[in-house]
């Protein structure tokens, strides 16, 4: 007992075998490739276009961040267009010799750099978009749109983390967020208390969850196909109350409810970002506790490692006593409740009726973001709201002209989201059991 | 604690795994279950750990009676079970194995780590494990791994420790240590459970040996007993160990590798590899698992891409051609995962004996399948290879283990080769199937065929090889000639020290001065034998 | 996988004596069926739920239950009829061509819900999660509505190069996933999820642009020349006046499921298919290359899907607009799994789709209840079907393959 068993390592492991040097892998440029497409981008395409214009060095385009009543606002101010668009190249190609460098060397890119970069695009491709316009760039209400695109992407991607780390596949989100707003709108209506509707969306979504597992887990039905399917259903069952009873009668069962708006004090007082992130409804603050608390709970509590280990190796789960099948059924359901509470977003949390076809494809988004985030809450939080931002970006320069059609910046988001599916992220690694019925 | 099986049977469908089972094993004792693959060992610890329901019979804990519903229900009984697959989720730290399902937690359920952390370290340092509580799983080499198991049995009081199959990933030298762990844990008052079909292990360690064959126990033996007799005890008729052969008729043409590398991202997995095989040999690579030898033989076939260096057969480069274009000229492959790789579960028999050769001119017209041709192959093929099927139109599914490999081998080695490369060719395979996979490659090999096989397998290695490479890291550590090594043979232990990186001339000259415990065992029962 | 160890059940054949019998019971054609009868059944509460007069005798059940019952009982058996009529046989008109009209109309229906469907069939067995035929049929309807009004060529040539500008059209979309897939490993269910929602941004901006926008409204591309309309199917000789839209893209669907099956089951590059979707790894170990045959089955499955869209703009005086997909796209994602991707399966699956699709449009015109429900019924039968076990369980029908798919099992466990 007290004697340590010496490895047996006697003799020396070779080191130097085989002789010269040893040989090292190709190394992948893609990094600052992108970053290079994207500078030439900024110049061939923005700075290029400006620059046939006349008298394009005079022009500027104007920023205002005013948003609501504030104690203190930023003054509207502009920048001289074309200038501020090749400075911007300047620093967006300086990055991606800086990126090949360190490419090069073996080291790899910082993530501020990326941030940089990222920006640094957004406002080149924002100060074109308001060259020699007379309408401003309006900054708060960019961010304040892109929050509200995002909310529900937000929840749906928040979902989608519970189900599948736990080895469920969520194809299910678009249906559990439709059902959460269907049911928002329906119960506030009927109890007209909106604050009932937000208990009624999230026990909406959790019966949709709750049916993703029953068929996942009890009849081994594969997950993608009972996701699709169990959409079309609830998109059936919306639309048909929807021309029927709420048709019927609009004023009982589809009046507006909406949420009030809680402002935080200070915090909202905040220029640019306060009174977007701290003048909302309590949907909005459930959705910032619902990431924070997930992304502790996930990677720092008992239901956490649970969670990862039923969705990596459930066998293993399985031999140290956690129910396996029990705690995926339990996650489906949190998950589709998490889910139905994004949902309630669209009516009472926006303070509209139900519609048909409401969530409009925001699961699947959410499904991207919650890939493109590598499965984690706070990766999937900014996946879907570099989402909701580019689809409002499409949106405001919409209304204020941009030399884009309007059809082209509508398709924005969505090519984004390929680019980064198929070119930041490539191969991920998803939680290894995931989809994978277990049996003993 | 004393543990008692009485009747245990366990019936799926209509195979019945575990036939009215019966075993005691004693306080502090070492029992060796030992049988076949498949005989039914491991359904029979699922049953005890409370993975399976048992159909029939009692499990006794210090003669009383216990049911265990669940794995959990076990451990709080005291057993604690090291799988043979190891039941550790790969992204998890070794703190966070060990914590698993008995989690140290503070409120709101939020982890206590330091706490699981130290648990770790005090078992660890009990048995000088040398375990980092904070490595990630999927970094620790396998022998670690199991070590973790182990920390994480012990970490939940076990009093009865199942090993299933522990030696089967280790290397000779770490064979050896597990049994001192084994010797230490049983001077604890730890009795243990261990399954295995190797029969020199059992002799080594064990105070009891029971003997299972077919779902039954056939009978029970003594560490003294010699290895023809468990041998026969296990397979229910005297088997021959060696496989017969003459010595290699060696022809110049066949395999050069030279400085061969593969990595996986940027550390190589096979690291500036040479050598080469000649026709009529068979060259065995040896060495623990995951020490670059899959990545070698799918290297070769051509689904691993080469970093650098080159392999040529018979004179001609095999880098930069498709898998297709090297298996159309004239290389076998058999993969080291017959489920994964090897086959297509829902294909029918007729189709996955034709898998990679369904687009030749033999079996298609233009895009067409021939469907008679294909037909007509199977049953050539399966009735050559002793395949027993109810139709070839069946899913290949419907096979056990040992008839499905003889798929694959009728498939590679129906057509004529110009290399035979077979990984782990048979693994998981009962007696009966791996003499006739032995004999087939032999006879490959006497129709000059160069032919690389790929084991972990000590046992098969020396019986099947003319020589033998050791690989470690990624590495050759040493080439050995069988027919240099004398009439001995290849001496094991020289084979395990390099297994562990040791150099070929050291591990030769340690091994003549060292003896590890499975020799010394050997060299105890031989002297029985004679006297 | 066991070995060795489980003598003589490989021996017992399934398809023996009263096992025949328990197949037809508890077989796939009666699960259908059976699901069918659950859906419907579902779909007639829905009916009831919704319906106003309903409502009423709901307030009063408990005095008199028959108002209710019989309020109720009249509220579904109208919809239902009215389905029937709209699918199947119009007992209520007046001529024979009235009469058998709406079961032309189903089987016009069907036909971009079968091409469609069998894409997505196809890339079911290559074990690819393709979402996106919606944005393969607008992208192969821009095609082919561009040939049929921008050429001016002879009868056959021109419908066969419009259905060629379909299919490639299709293709196309299909092709940016498997490519994306092949090369990068990006997850084909977002990419063909994004490319429908580009398809629709792409569409509305295309109905701009010259040629297609003759209107000026951007609404509407102009019509398609008479000779690149599919004729009629059904002969006046047949039925003398009819006024039938079936035309010959119908034929095109039958073509396209006999290929399909062509394709899967007998020839190489169908082997290829089914292996990489079953078993990816043995596929790659046995020479195929995974990447060629993912690209190659969304190039298939894209261009079935354009076809589909072929018998939506070229029909007389069809032309292209925003909603030339209608929902054909997802809708064939259910006929392929009501299908359980084969070939066949699709077939009959499209019929029965078309059948309540043309029905729902008669049931919401003559009763309040609106087409939505077709779709809950619709998406209930696949969740039957999908789970067999339910379907049993709720008549209490044996299970046929009890008996050797537990020894199946056993075989894995035992050597687990």
């Amino acid at each position: 007992m007290t004697t340590p068993v010496v490895p047996v390592t006697a003799g020396t492991p070779v080191d130097d075998l085989p002789t010269g040097g040893p040989v090292l892998g190709r190394i992948s440029y893609r990094i600052p490739v992108i970053y290079a497409v994207l500078a030439a981008v900024s110049l061939l395409g923005l700075a290029g276009t400006l620059f046939r214009r006349d008298g394009v060095w005079g022009q500027s385009t104007e920023f205002q961040s005013r948003y609501g009543d504030q104690w203190f606002t930023i003054p509207n101010f502009s920048v001289p267009s074309l200038l501020s668009i090749i400075v911007l190249t300047v620093l967006m190609a300086g990055a991606a010799v800086y990126a090949y460098v360190l490419t090069a060397a073996r080291r790899t890119v910082p993530v501020w750099l990326h941030i940089v970069v990222g920006l640094s695009f957004v406002v080149a491709f924002l100060t074109w978009a308001g060259a020699g316009k007379t309408s401003v760039i309006p900054v708060t209400s960019l961010l304040a749109g892109a929050l509200a695109l995002s909310v529900p992407l937000i929840f749906g991607a928040m979902s989608g983390v519970v189900c599948e780390r736990s080895g469920i596949i969520n194809i299910a989100i678009e249906g559990q967020l439709l059902f959460g707003a269907f049911a928002a709108a329906v119960v506030a209506s009927l109890a007209t208390q909106p604050y009932l509707g937000l208990v009624a969306a999230p026990i909406a979504g959790a019966l949709v969850g709750a049916l993703l597992a029953w068929f996942a887990v009890r009849y081994h039905v594969n997950q993608i196909i009972i996701g699709v399917v169990l959409n079309t259903l609830v998109l059936g069952l919306t639309s048909f109350f929807f021309s029927t009873l709420l048709a019927d009668n609009r004023e009982t069962w589809n009046a507006r409810q909406p949420l009030g708006i809680i402002e935080i004090p200070l915090l909202s007082q905040i220029p640019i970002v306060g009174p977007v992130l701290f003048r909302q409804t309590i949907l909005v603050y459930l959705m910032y506790a619902t990431v924070i608390i997930l992304q502790v709970m996930l990677f720092r509590s008992r239901w956490g490692l649970r969670t990862r280990a039923v969705g990596e190796h459930p066998k293993a789960a399985d031999t140290v006593g956690i129910h396996v099948n029990k705690r995926r059924v339990w996650n489906s359901i949190l998950g589709g409740a998490i889910a139905g509470l994004g949902g309630a977003f669209f009516t009472i949390g926006s303070g509209l009726a139900f519609g048909r076809e409401m969530s409009a494809g925001n699961g699947f988004i959410a499904l991207a973001a919650m890939i493109l985030g590598r499965w984690n809450p706070t990766g999937a939080l900014v996946a879907a709201l570099l989402f909701g931002f580019s689809k409002n970006l499409g949106n405001v320069l919409g209304t204020i002209g941009s030399p884009m059609p309007s059809q082209i910046l509508a398709m924005l988001p969505y090519v984004i989201t390929i680019f980064a599916v198929a070119g930041l992220v490539g191969r991920v690694r998803a939680p290894a059991a995931e989809g994978v019925p277990y049996t003993k | 604690m004393k543990l008692e099986l009485r009747g245990i049977t366990k019936v799926f469908g209509s195979l019945v795994a575990n036939d009215h089972i019966d075993l005691i094993v004693e306080p502090g004792e070492i029992h060796a279950l030992l049988g076949e693959n498949g005989a039914g060992k491991s359904t029979l610890m699922n049953v005890l750990y409370g993975l399976y329901d048992p159909d029939d019979g009692q499990i006794l804990l210090d003669d009383e009676p216990v049911t265990f519903p669940g794995p959990g229900d076990a451990v709080r009984a005291g057993i604690g079970m090291v799988h043979q697959h190891f039941m550790l989720v790969p992204v998890f730290t070794v703190a966070e194995s060990v914590a698993l399902g008995y989690e140290p937690a503070g409120p709101a359920g939020i982890l206590d780590l330091a706490s699981a952390r130290r648990k770790v370290q005090e078992i660890s340092e009990r048995f000088g494990f040398d375990v980092d509580p904070d490595a990630l799983i999927e970094d620790l080499p396998v022998g670690v791994q199991q070590r973790v198991e182990i920390i994480k049995a012990l970490s939940r009081d076990a009093q009865i420790l199942i090993l299933d199959e522990p030696t089967a990933v280790l290397t000779p030298q770490e064979t050896d240590e597990l049994i001192k762990i084994m010797g230490e844990l049983k001077a604890a008052g730890t009795s243990i459970v261990f399954i295995t079909h190797k029969l020199r292990e059992v002799r080594a360690v064990a105070d009891r040996i029971t003997v299972i064959r077919r779902g039954k126990v056939v009978g029970e033996a003594s560490p003294e007993s010699t290895e023809t007799e468990l041998a026969s005890l296990m397979v229910g008729r005297s088997v021959n160990l060696s496989v017969e052969k003459s010595p290699a008729e060696v022809r110049d043409h066949g395999l050069v590798v030279s400085d061969l590398t593969v990595l996986n991202g940027s550390t190589p997995v096979v690291d500036r590899v040479t050598f080469e095989v000649n026709g009529g040999e068979i060259l065995a690579i040896a060495g623990v698992q995951g020490n670059g030898q899959t990545e070698l033989a799918e290297v070769i076939l051509g689904i691993e891409e080469a970093a650098a260096g080159s392999v040529s057969l018979d004179g001609e480069e095999l880098l930069g051609r498709t898998v297709r274009q090297r298996l159309r000229s004239g290389l076998g492959f058999v993969p080291e995962d017959r489920s994964t790789d090897g086959v297509v579960a829902s294909f029918s028999i007729a189709e996955n004996l034709v898998l990679d050769l369904y687009s030749t001119d033999e079996f298609s017209r233009g895009v067409s399948l021939n469907l008679d041709r294909i037909a007509q192959n199977a049953e050539a093929r399966t009735k050559e290879f002793d395949v027993r099927l109810t139709h070839i139109d069946d899913p290949i599914s419907t096979l056990s283990g040992g008839n499905a490999q003889k798929v694959v081998l009728a498939r590679e080695m129906s057509r004529p080769l110009r290399l035979l490369v077979a990984s782990q060719p048979t693994r998981g395979l009962d007696v009966g199937s791996i003499e006739f996979v032995h004999k087939r490659i032999v006879a490959e090999r006497d129709q000059g065929t160069p032919v690389i096989i790929v084991s972990t397998e000590l046992d098969e290695v020396l019986a099947l090889a003319d020589r033998v490479a050791v690989m470690y890291r990624g590495r050759i550590v040493g080439i050995i000639d069988a027919a240099e090594a004398g009439a001995d043979g290849i001496n094991r232990d020289a084979l395990g020290l390099m297994m562990a990186g040791v150099p070929l001339e050291d591990a030769v000259q340690q091994a003549a001065g060292h003896r590890s415990v499975l020799a010394s065992a050997d060299a105890a029962a031989e002297g029985k034998d004679l006297t | 996988m066991s070995d060795s160890s489980t003598p003589g059940h490989a021996a017992t054949s399934p398809r023996t004596g009263s096992s025949v019998l328990r197949q037809i019971v508890g077989g796939d054609v009666v699960i259908s069926f059976l699901a069918v009868v659950i859906a419907l059944a579902i779909g007639g509460v829905l009916i009831a739920f919704a319906d106003e007069q309903v409502a009423t005798t709901v307030s009063y059940v408990f005095a008199r239950p028959s108002d209710f019952l019989a309020a109720s009982w009249e509220a579904v058996s109208e919809a239902y009829k009215a389905l029937f009529r709209g699918a199947v046989f119009d007992y209520e008109a007046d001529t024979l061509n009235r009469k058998v009209r709406p079961l032309t109309e189903s089987m016009t229906f069907a036909i971009p819900l079968i091409l469609a469907g069998l894409g997505i069939a196809v890339g079911f067995r290559a074990g690819l999660f393709n979402i996106g035929a919606q944005g393969q049929i607008i992208v192969g309807g821009i095609l082919a509505a561009y040939v049929g009004f921008a050429f001016d060529l002879p009868p056959v040539v021109h419908l066969l190069l419009c259905i060629l500008g379909g299919a490639l059209g299709g293709a196309f979309w299909g092709f940016i996933p498997g490519i994306l897939k092949a090369r990068t490993g990006a997850n084909e269910v977002i990419v063909t999820i994004m490319l429908n929602w580009i398809a629709v941004s792409l569409i509305a901006y295309v109905l701009t642009l010259g040629r297609f926008n003759a209107s000026g409204t951007g609404l509407r591309s102009p019509q398609i020349d008479s000779s690149a309309a599919y004729p009629p199917l059904i002969p006046d000789a047949l039925f003398p006046g009819n006024t039938f839209r079936l035309h010959w893209g119908f034929v095109v669907a039958i073509l396209a499921t006999i290929f399909v099956w062509w394709l899967l089951d007998r020839s190489t590059i169908g082997f290829e298919i089914r292996a990489a979707g079953a078993n990816p790894h043995a596929a790659r170990t046995a020479g195929m290359s995974v990447g060629r045959i993912t690209v190659l089955t969304m190039v298939i499955a894209g261009a079935l899907a354009g076809l589909a869209a072929t018998s939506q703009v070229l029909v007389g005086g069809g032309s292209l607009t925003a909603g030339v997909a209608a929902t054909y796209g997802f809708d064939a994602i259910t006929v392929a799994l009501l299908g359980r991707s084969r070939p066949l399966g699709t077939f009959l699956a499209g019929l029965l789709f078309g059948a309540f699709q043309a029905g729902g449009t008669l049931m919401q015109s003559v009763t309040p209840t609106p087409i939505d429900i077709v779709f809950v019924v619709q998406s209930v039968i696949v969740l039957l079907i999908a789970a067999p076990p339910l379907v049993r369980a709720i008549f209490r029908l044996p299970d046929p393959d009890a008996p050797p798919r537990a020894s199946r099992a056993a075989t894995k466990e035992a050597a687990a």
